[in-house]
């Protein structure tokens, strides 16, 4: 059954709300975790180290995944967490992961940066701009081989267009026509530099349709824009059309880690995207479906109570045993460390 | 027993891994015309170019490529050509095979195997002639193999195939027209030597082409009295302390040879642990921290020969046990 605009939209609203809800938890849990941009550590950070947030950048990730089945493929970024949710996995083992303890999803070995669930396909976020792109094209590959009929959604930030593997990547899988939609999340920056004044030519799209990939560039903010365009690539994809190319322009609207406060660009830059919200955008639809505006409090206040009940698991949840420093590193070789 | 040459036993063990199991590919530049030294010689003809695949010039991509492989069920087979080109993808081989299955906390293996030439390649100059074997010995979660022999290039390849754990597999590129008999069984084991020649003065380690080398000034040296033993380490991660150490508590002296650059060497590593372990005099040589010249009276510079071997042999011996 086709659910109704308004149930549609509510569904895509709730992944936005739980990615959301997740991130401001990270965030308030992150503070003195790192010493970066002038910030000091303390010893009672939760989260430690490099967080990098997603928030203003929800409607990508539930846009794009909620056209994908468990099984797809999944391949993210340093800021993951958004793709990871809405591919399907479970919000307290995240925490826990970003907590590092042992009952997080990479049993406290991975963190932010490396989150991954292989259970619903997200192959791992992964600290290095633009790595995921070779990995993902690799999985489409595989699918082929195999005979599977899975689809792999690889996910990169502006910045990554312009490393190799970019170009790399989006070549091989064209010349073997793989089974890969390519989403450029277009936040306008890389690390603490805006990146339009990196990239030479029109950017992300029309480098891809220089190898022949069929682009679209959509309103990241929309969910519903990113949602349809996304149906529409992903059916091309597996009607056999090979790779696809969603452009999805957002904006970053935390720094590039949470300490960051990003003073290098103009509050009525940051206003102007705040104003653009996805899920203050989405809700605003939502009340012109004739959605009643208690019931996006209940999503927002649903999502809110996930989090909380996620944070107080990852609180009382154990550390890693020191021994777990030596599993799952290699079998041949195991046991010699020096 | 009919001669069998070092790249065709590679080609075997390939083409009898792939027989056995769907799940094992091969990609690479130029291996539908059987690679560029013969070592994929009819694979695609037999195995259909799904399943070995040419690729674009992508270092990178062709490393990263197998390691989205490798995660979502397939065991692929990497030709990266040289060594040398293999830098091209290096975060490929170091951040991501390496390191996914630790960081994702065990969710993903990623059950490649890396082949990576490493030698000098006569008159191939500075970036087609290095041995980069520390390099990847250097990091958790890779096994580091050096075949010196055909038989070997036979039976430690369908051990890297087998292996669960990322292989970096690193043919000699002046090996491949090495001919040999090959054993009636397979017998070698990732992570084990093979004592090349037995002595009892002296204990000599060493790996891939340089094993052939360190086999000529052994029998030199016999000629002068000197009873060398020389260990074929093989794999160089996980090395094998236990056949090193062994050996080298019978004979009192440890020499270490390799054509590698001697700074920072894998054989480094080895004479610090046998030191450690044992408190007996060691010696390192390897080749001068100089890139590979073209011009022959260069290139020779960079060569660790016979007789030099021979030389460090006989000063190690005549010095008696003074470390």
């Amino acid at each position: 059954m086709i659910p109704s605009p308004a149930e549609h939209l509510l569904d895509l609203y709730r992944v936005m709300a739980r990615i959301r809800a997740f991130e401001n938890a990270a965030e308030e849990t992150s503070r003195g975790g790192v010493a970066v941009f002038g910030a000091a550590t303390d010893t009672i950070a939760l989260v430690r180290g490099p967080l990098h947030l997603s928030t203003g950048q929800e409607a990508v990730a539930a846009g794009v995944c909620a056209n994908l089945a468990r099984s797809d493929y999944l391949t993210s970024t340093h800021r993951g967490h958004g793709h990871t949710l809405a591919k399907g996995a479970d919000t307290t083992a995240m925490m826990c992961e970003l907590f590092g303890r042992a009952s997080g999803s990479n049993h406290g070995k991975g963190g932010s940066m490396h989150i991954a669930d292989f259970s619903v396909g997200m192959l791992g976020a992964n600290g290095v701009v633009a790595a995921g792109i070779p990995i993902a094209v690799g999985a489409a590959h595989s699918a082929k081989i195999r005979g599977s009929s899975d689809v792999v959604a690889c996910f990169f930030g502006d910045g990554a267009i312009n490393r190799g593997p970019f170009l790399e990547g989006l070549n091989w899988a064209k010349i073997f026509a793989l089974p890969v939609l390519f989403v450029c999340e277009d936040n306008r920056y890389s690390a603490t530099t805006a990146t339009d004044a990196m990239t030479a030519g029109a950017g992300a799209a029309a480098r891809a349709q220089s190898m022949d990939i069929p682009a679209e560039t959509v309103d990241g903010n929309d969910v519903l824009a990113v949602d349809a365009a996304a149906r529409e690539l992903l059916a091309r994809i597996r009607a056999g059309g090979g790779p696809q190319f969603l452009h999805a322009l957002t904006y970053r609207v935390k720094g590039h880690v949470s300490v960051d406060p990003a003073a290098y660009r103009a509050q009525s830059e940051v206003d102007g995207a705040l104003e653009a919200d996805p899920l203050k955008l989405a809700a605003t639809r939502l009340q012109a479906l004739g959605v009643a505006v208690a019931r996006v409090a209940e999503i927002d206040a649903q999502a809110h109570a996930e989090i909380e009940a996620a944070l107080a698991a990852a609180r009382a949840a154990p550390w890693p045993q020191t021994e777990a420093a030596y599993t799952d590193v290699q079998d041949v070789g195991a046991g010699q460390w020096q | 027993m009919a001669m069998i040459n070092y790249a065709q036993t590679a080609c075997r063990a390939l083409a009898e891994a792939m027989r056995a199991d769907a799940s094992v590919i091969a990609l690479g530049e130029d291996v539908g015309r059987g690679g560029i030294f013969g070592q994929y010689l009819g694979l695609q003809q037999e195995f259909g170019a799904a399943r070995v695949i040419d690729t674009p010039i992508s270092e990178a991509t062709i490393m990263g490529a197998a390691v989205g492989m490798a995660l979502t069920g397939l065991r692929p087979v990497v030709e990266m050509r040289v060594a040398d080109f293999a830098l091209c993808a290096i975060d490929e081989i170091v951040n991501q095979a390496a390191k996914n299955r630790y960081m994702f906390g065990g969710q993903g293996r990623v059950p490649l195997v890396a082949r990576l030439p490493i030698g000098i390649w006569s008159a191939s100059a500075a970036q087609h002639s290095q041995s980069l074997e520390a390099w990847f010995a250097h990091i958790p979660g890779l096994v580091v193999v050096a075949p010196a022999t055909p038989a070997d290039n036979y039976e430690l390849l369908a051990a890297a195939i087998a292996c669960d754990d990322p292989v970096i597999y690193m043919e000699h590129k002046e090996l491949w027209s090495l001919a040999g008999e090959l054993p009636p069984q397979r017998t070698a084991v990732l992570g084990q030597a093979r004592v090349a020649r037995p002595g009892s003065d002296l204990t000599l380690v060493t790996w891939s082409k340089q094993l052939h080398t360190a086999l000529e000034a052994a029998a030199q040296a016999a000629q002068h009295g000197i009873s060398v033993e020389v260990i074929d380490l093989r794999t160089i991660w996980p090395w094998d302390r236990d056949t090193v150490l062994a050996s080298a508590a019978r004979t009192g002296r440890m020499l270490v040879a390799h054509e590698a650059v001697q700074a920072a060497g894998f054989g480094a590593e080895i004479a610090a642990s046998v030191a450690e372990a044992l408190g007996i005099p060691v010696r390192r040589v390897g080749a001068p921290r100089v890139p590979v010249g073209y011009a022959r009276t260069l290139e020779d510079v960079a060569r660790v020969s016979a007789e030099r071997l021979l030389h460090e042999l006989e000063r190690f011996v005549e010095r008696g046990a003074q470390p």
